[in-house]
């Protein structure tokens, strides 16, 4: 189709960008529409604003985290390759895809998937969860219904489950041994990106 | 409960066809109830009543006929429930016939003594008492423990099974039936097209016991699970339907029917479906609005359910809309709230009382089914018609099956896989439905009903015993993917909850309504309006699933810790340094105790199962199996309760009014339980506190500045009647100062340990748990030893194990500012104490 391919053709790299991410023309088509609508001013990039003005978005109680996943750390704005490696990461699992020798790990692996979860709470950077980063996610989406106390010792627990080595944080790995009997790749994957 | 006698007093239909045969029929019910094969009949004395003039006053009179009836239904359901037990005796035989098939070959047995004793078959299923009486208990027990979050989340997909799958079931079938019958393959029969596709639709029932039982043994994935027990219990309903419109259309005959009719049978198909589950809604949100105030008469609370369930499917069967579908909506829909709404003890009764009915019916049509074969004058032997229908059945409902979800996978996120299906369609085995509408054919319009009636038997047998055999081999050797079972943890619920944030932010940013949109939408609608609507205020208010998951699991852990240490011996295993640092948890367990009691409002959470039936469950938000996770939730339950019972407090037992008529809360169980935990705990947490200095300079508790000197062991419980979750109302009290010092003096001071503290292990007081001198627990022993810790009355007046009172157990408190509740928690012992001491005269033996 003409259009199809006009509109392809005007993304850069978009060859690479569909190798990397495993997204068909047609997802990339819709992604680029809905990044051109999401960029009101035209810049070609979306900034935290943008973002913003996500209705829905705002009433997310972690919503702020999941923006701030896409800025990667000291920058102010997120490019169209960007944002869809970022989305790249919830595309369904592929078991028909036959796998190539010596490719990189896919974005949308199941470790990708919950490094990605693990940022989220992992504010400072230092490759772990302390108590006060799982707190404050706890309280964000605990919000009113527990009082402060309870909410800590609920992150107590949690740590303590998940804290192998005993130093007070969850560690990437820690995380992931956690939630090891846990199907990530159904509970992390949107279906219109198949 | 009501039900349960009218239940019992209709099932009387069940079984009596003429009275003249039921001397006999009771003579050999009560012999096969022992299972012996005896065929002799010894009745002589049966009819020996007379009951006309009498010369002189009769001491005893023979009154057969007064009982007849109802006592025949109670032999025939020993009878049956019985031949359960003698199948599973055997564990070995089980495991390779489905207990399904098991009894119905029992029921051939049984079938075969009746007909060597009446030469007729006398008992047998008819469809009035099927429809009525067994059936409706059945589909109420599935819809209600239907795993909600699962069943909705496949909907679509069961949906696209249980309608289109049947309609194509029924419709294939017959028609097929109907061209071999052109074709000649059959003889001559008086079967039209109509009557075919009838009884395509009579045999397009699924029967979800004997594949679900299967699936329970070998743990299949859920989705599977799921979408086969989905399908199998709407299918009924859908078939029912379909058997109506199709045989209003065979007694319209067929020049009548033209396109309007044909128009008509649609849409009152539609009409039918949707009206009996719209019924069905009305009703649930009916039982979860009455179990908003049944808190009052909360002895007969289960039984509302029960009685509006069975109502709505009277209702919707008066109604000509579809009884089955009522009901099963009547079920799901309102299992959430009624589980909020009730008190925990109720749930639990709610849920066994359902299991037993569904169970106990289960087994009698299973029975029935094969006491029914045995009677000469339903089998018309033709075995083209059989064969090609036995053919028919399993073939195209493979082909459904497989068409379906090649359809259902063009969308799904995770498709379903190739031997999933394939399992699918396998596992179509037909039923007691199947049979029940055979049964209830028109002779007058169907002419060949008995060769319909004994073809379906056989389908029946073929598919439930042959196919129930090959089910799990078939299973295991496709290598099905069984269900993951994981345990419960804080990180996979919190985690949980992250992702689907997650989810539905990327949807919001990628600008598409996804099934996350759908989810989030319809819980703010549902927390808005339908809980409030629904909900008790107070069970409205606590329900998030990631506080329901941590207080489960503190309970769990402290339950563990009494448990272990009463079977070491007197909670030896803290004695131990090494131990009591290595388990942290446990210990944090107990510094949570305090949070924990806070927490009984979230007993109820997310996934409505009250905290005691998934204490130990290690499938936190879906049972695939219902009847195993009852079982060993029952037996969690008993083994905790034989534990405590049996090593404390025994003789305090005999000393209570063990029976009250209509309120058991007050006086089912003393609070041995209770209170023996609370008293360990509290004995532990004190011993903590004074040495956790010493030897845990755990950063939490090395913060605490030490708050008293004088600690007392025992306190006594919390008023029963005070709920409030935070306030500090808890801690008022009516002590009088004298005693109270009095007290103090015959108590076991705390310093007396604290040599041993810094050294050995403080977190074991020896006079607390065991004081030396005496061997036996204090408890146990007739003492003078006032000192030592007892009961007091109002003790005993409570329920066991309302983790509301926990919280008095663990004055420690996390942080910092919580020291006042700490310092009030402990002057409640202090103020306390005094009270007991009256109540220790008494309660002693």
């Amino acid at each position: 189709m003409g259009s199809t391919n006009s509109t392809l053709l005007k993304i850069p790299n978009v060859e690479v960008l569909m190798q990397e991410t495993g997204f068909s023309p047609a997802h990339i088509i819709r992604l680029h529409d809905r990044f051109k609508a999401l960029d009101k001013e035209g810049r070609g990039h979306l900034c935290p604003q943008d973002f913003g003005a996500i209705k829905e978005l705002a009433m997310n109680p972690i919503g702020d985290r999941i923006i701030g996943a896409f800025f990667s750390p000291g920058k102010e704005t997120v490019d169209f390759d960007t944002f869809v490696k970022i989305l790249a990461h919830f595309r369904p699992v592929d078991k028909d895809r036959p796998k190539e020798l010596n490719s990189p790990e896919p974005i949308n692996s199941r470790s990708n998937k919950l490094r990605f979860a693990f940022q989220l709470y992992d504010q400072d950077k230092d490759g772990k969860i302390s108590r006060d980063e799982l707190l404050q996610v706890l309280r964000a989406m605990l919000g009113m219904q527990v009082t402060e106390e309870q909410l800590e010792s609920v992150a107590d627990r949690t740590i303590q489950e998940a804290d192998l080595d005993r130093d007070d944080a969850i560690s990437f790995e820690e995380f992931r041994k956690s939630l090891e009997k846990i199907n990530i790749d159904n509970l992390m994957s949107i279906r219109f990106l198949r | 409960m009501a039900f349960l006698q009218q239940f019992a007093l209709l099932l009387a239909l069940l079984i009596v066809l003429s009275s003249s045969c039921a001397g006999v029929g009771l003579n050999y019910s009560s012999k096969s109830s022992v299972t012996t094969n005896t065929t002799t009949s010894t009745n002589d004395s049966t009819d020996g009543h007379a009951a006309s003039t009498i010369t002189t006053l009769p001491i005893v009179i023979w009154k057969w006929h007064h009982v007849e009836t109802p006592y025949l239904v109670a032999l025939w359901i020993l009878t049956c429930w019985l031949c359960k037990l003698v199948a599973q005796l055997n564990h070995s035989f089980t495991s390779v016939i489905p207990e399904s098939g098991l009894l119905i070959m029992m029921g051939f047995i049984l079938g075969g003594i009746v007909w060597g004793a009446d030469k007729a078959q006398t008992f047998k299923l008819i469809p009035v008492n099927f429809f009525y009486y067994l059936l409706p208990q059945i589909v109420l027990d599935a819809s209600y423990c239907m795993p909600n979050k699962l069943f909705f989340s496949n909907l679509g997909a069961i949906l696209v099974h249980a309608v289109i799958g049947t309609c194509w079931n029924a419709g294939t079938v017959g028609v097929a039936m109907w061209g071999c019958y052109e074709g000649d393959a059959m003889g001559n029969l008086n079967i039209g097209l109509l009557q075919f596709l009838l009884y395509g639709a009579l045999l397009s029932a699924v029967d979800p016991v004997a594949v679900i039982a299967v699936f329970e043994e070998v743990h299949v994935n859920e989705v599977l699970y799921i979408l086969v027990f989905g399908e199998s219990l709407l299918n009924d309903g859908v078939t029912v339907v379909l058997y109506n419109v199709f045989d209003a259309f065979v007694s319209l005959g067929g020049p009548k029917i033209n396109a309007e009719e044909i128009i008509k049978g649609i849409v009152s198909f539609f009409v039918v479906s949707f009206g009996g589950s719209f019924l069905g809604v009305v009703f649930a949100i009916l039982i979860s609005m009455l179990t908003r105030i049944t808190y009052k008469v909360q002895i007969i609370e289960a039984g509302f359910i029960i009685v509006l369930g069975y109502l709505s499917y009277l209702t919707a069967e008066m109604l000509s809309l579809s009884a089955i579908l009522s009901i099963t909506f009547c079920g799901v829909c309102c299992q959430k709230y009624i589980t909020a709404n009730m008190d925990e003890k109720s749930v639990l009764t709610l849920r066994y009382v359902l299991k037993v009915m569904a169970n106990g019916s289960e087994t009698m049509i299973f029975v029935f089914l094969g006491v029914s074969a045995i009677d000469v004058d339903i089998w018309v032997w033709n075995t083209g018609f059989i064969l090609l229908t036995i053919l028919f059945i399993v073939v195209f409902r493979i082909m459904g099956v497989f068409f379906l979800n090649w359809l259902l996978n063009q969308t799904r996120l995770i498709p379903i896989d190739l031997t999933d299906q394939l399992v699918m369609g396998y596992g179509g085995l037909r039923g007691a439905v199947a049979y029940g509408l055979a049964a209830s054919l028109d002779e007058k319009k169907i002419p060949e009903k008995n060769l319909m009636l004994g073809t379906t038997l056989i389908v029946v047998y073929f598919t439930v015993i042959l196919q129930g055999i090959t089910m799990k081999p078939l299973v295991q050797w496709l290598k099905v993917k069984k269900a993951t079972h994981s345990d419960l943890t804080l990180n996979g619920k919190m985690n949980n909850r992250v992702f689907e944030h997650i989810l539905t932010a990327m949807e919001d940013i990628c600008g598409r309504m996804g099934d996350n949109w759908w989810t989030r939408h319809w819980k703010y609608f549902e927390d808005k309006y339908i809980c409030w609507l629904l909900m008790k205020k107070d069970a409205r208010e606590q329900q998030d699933p990631i506080f329901g998951a941590f207080h489960k699991l503190n309970l769990e852990d402290a339950k563990q810790y009494v448990t272990e240490g009463e079977s070491k011996g007197a909670l030896a295993f803290i004695r131990n340094y090494d131990n009591a640092s290595i388990d942290f948890k446990k210990k944090l367990a107990l510094e949570y105790a305090d949070i924990m009691g806070d927490m009984s409002e979230y007993d109820f959470d997310i996934d409505n199962v009250p905290v005691t039936s998934v204490m130990k469950n290690p499938i936190p938000s879906v049972s695939l199996d219902i009847h195993e996770l009852d079982r060993r939730s029952m037996h969690d339950d008993l083994s905790a309760h034989h534990v405590l019972d049996h090593h404390l407090y025994k003789s305090r037992r005999d000393n209570h009014a063990a029976y009250s008529r209509s309120n058991y809360k007050t006086s089912e169980n003393p609070d041995e339980t209770q209170e023996i935990f609370q008293r360990t705990m509290r004995s532990r947490l004190d011993s903590f506190k004074s040495a956790k200095m010493g030897v845990h300079p755990s950063k939490k508790l090395s913060k605490r500045p030490k708050k008293d000197s004088t600690y007392k062991p025992n306190g006594k419980p919390a008023d029963p009647h005070r709920t409030h979750p935070f306030g500090d109302e808890d801690f008022e009290f009516t002590a009088d100062s004298t005693s109270s010092s009095e007290f103090a003096g015959h108590f076991p001071m705390r310093n007396t340990n604290a040599p041993d503290a810094g050294v050995d292990n403080p977190a074991f007081i020896p006079e607390m748990d065991m004081p030396p001198p005496m061997l036996n627990p204090p408890w146990q022993t007739e003492t003078a030893n006032n000192t030592a810790v007892a009961p007091s009355q109002r003790a005993q007046g409570r329920l066991p194990w309302t983790p509301t009172n926990l919280r008095r157990l663990a004055p420690l408190r996390l942080s910092a500012r919580s020291t006042d509740t700490f310092a009030m928690a402990d002057a409640s012992v202090d103020d306390e104490a005094p009270e007991e001491k009256p109540g220790t005269n008494h309660t002693r033996l």
